[in-house]
């Protein structure tokens, strides 16, 4: 007599539900991930506000200067003292220049620590105005609460 | 006579395992790098150098002013408008500026009350902005925001 043999049953789980979940999970983090982001620097805690909005429209020519809490200034990736800072304006300003538009055009974003001393605000502030910059904006996060 | 089919028909299976591979690094990538955004605005302030602009002559052009004073490690000691103690009460402020500028809208452009914050050295930036949110504005019952100082400026810094 013949005897067939019997292949063992392999057990196949459907993955179908599990692929569509993270087919979902894929979408949801690509539409919430913000590579625009470039702009915020570790070292940065903003101080919060309830009153500031994101801007609707992007500020013309930004200079983002980053405070950081023990007063260190950074500023495309360079960092700075209030005494060093006029060189990374002028660089600054020499694009602008080249752009054939006047400093007062420019935006000076300043995002400070939130507990940086304000002193170190001010000098920033006259540092730029002494380049003949005249646009400042304050970066506060938005407080929900 | 019973034929039997031999050839039963093939099943074609797809081989899933690369794409599963593929899609869990991709998720992996998001995962790892997704940071949850936290809403950013900024307050204007156009402040050109001292000595460029007109000198006021008219005395109630005079721009509001502002002291904060701090201790040694920054944080708020006292505040004062215009000679006005306030203490630390930033609603206290708010609700100065708004019975000397009035709830009205302030004027678009370079009119309008203005106001000089001076500040000392030490005063934490957070502070700052609390008083620049103070001065600006507030938020009404119905969310809305009520602008009240546009024009802020500083003074020279206290070293």
């Amino acid at each position: 007599m013949r005897v067939k043999s019997k292949k063992p049953d392999l057990a196949e789980g459907d993955l179908t539900p599990m692929i569509d979940m993270t087919f979902q999970l894929i979408a949801f983090f690509m539409v919430l991930i913000n590579f625009s982001q470039t702009e915020a620097n570790d070292r940065v805690v903003l101080p919060s506000s309830q009153l500031v909005k994101p801007p609707t429209a992007p500020l013309e020519f930004p200079i983002i200067l980053h405070v950081a809490q023990d007063g260190e200034i950074i500023l495309g990736g360079d960092t700075y003292t209030t005494e060093t800072l006029t060189t990374g304006l002028r660089r600054e300003l020499a694009v602008l220049r080249a752009e054939k538009k006047k400093p007062a055009d420019a935006n000076i974003i300043i995002r400070g620590h939130q507990n940086v001393a304000a002193g170190q605000i001010q000098e920033i502030i006259r540092v730029a105005q002494e380049n003949e910059l005249e646009r400042f904006a304050l970066r506060a996060k938005e407080d929900l609460s | 006579m019973k034929i039997r089919r031999e050839v039963e028909q093939e099943k074609h299976e797809l081989n899933m395992t690369s794409m599963i591979d593929i899609v869990f690094l991709l998720l992996v990538f998001f995962v790892m790098t997704f940071k949850i955004v936290e809403m950013e605005g900024d307050f204007s302030i156009r402040m050109p150098l001292a000595g460029n602009g007109g000198q006021t002559s008219d005395v109630t052009d005079l721009p509001l002013k502002l002291r904060l004073r701090s201790d040694n490690d920054g944080n708020l000691t006292s505040m004062s408008l215009n000679e006005i103690n306030l203490g630390t009460d930033f609603t206290k402020l708010r609700a100065n500026i708004i019975s000397l500028v009035g709830s009205d809208e302030p004027a678009e452009g370079d009119d309008g009350p203005e106001i000089e914050i001076d500040t000392d050295y030490n005063v934490r930036y957070a502070y700052i902005i609390q008083a620049i949110t103070a001065v600006s504005g507030y938020k009404d019952d119905t969310n809305q925001v009520v602008k009240l100082i546009e024009r802020i400026k500083f003074a020279k810094p206290r070293r």
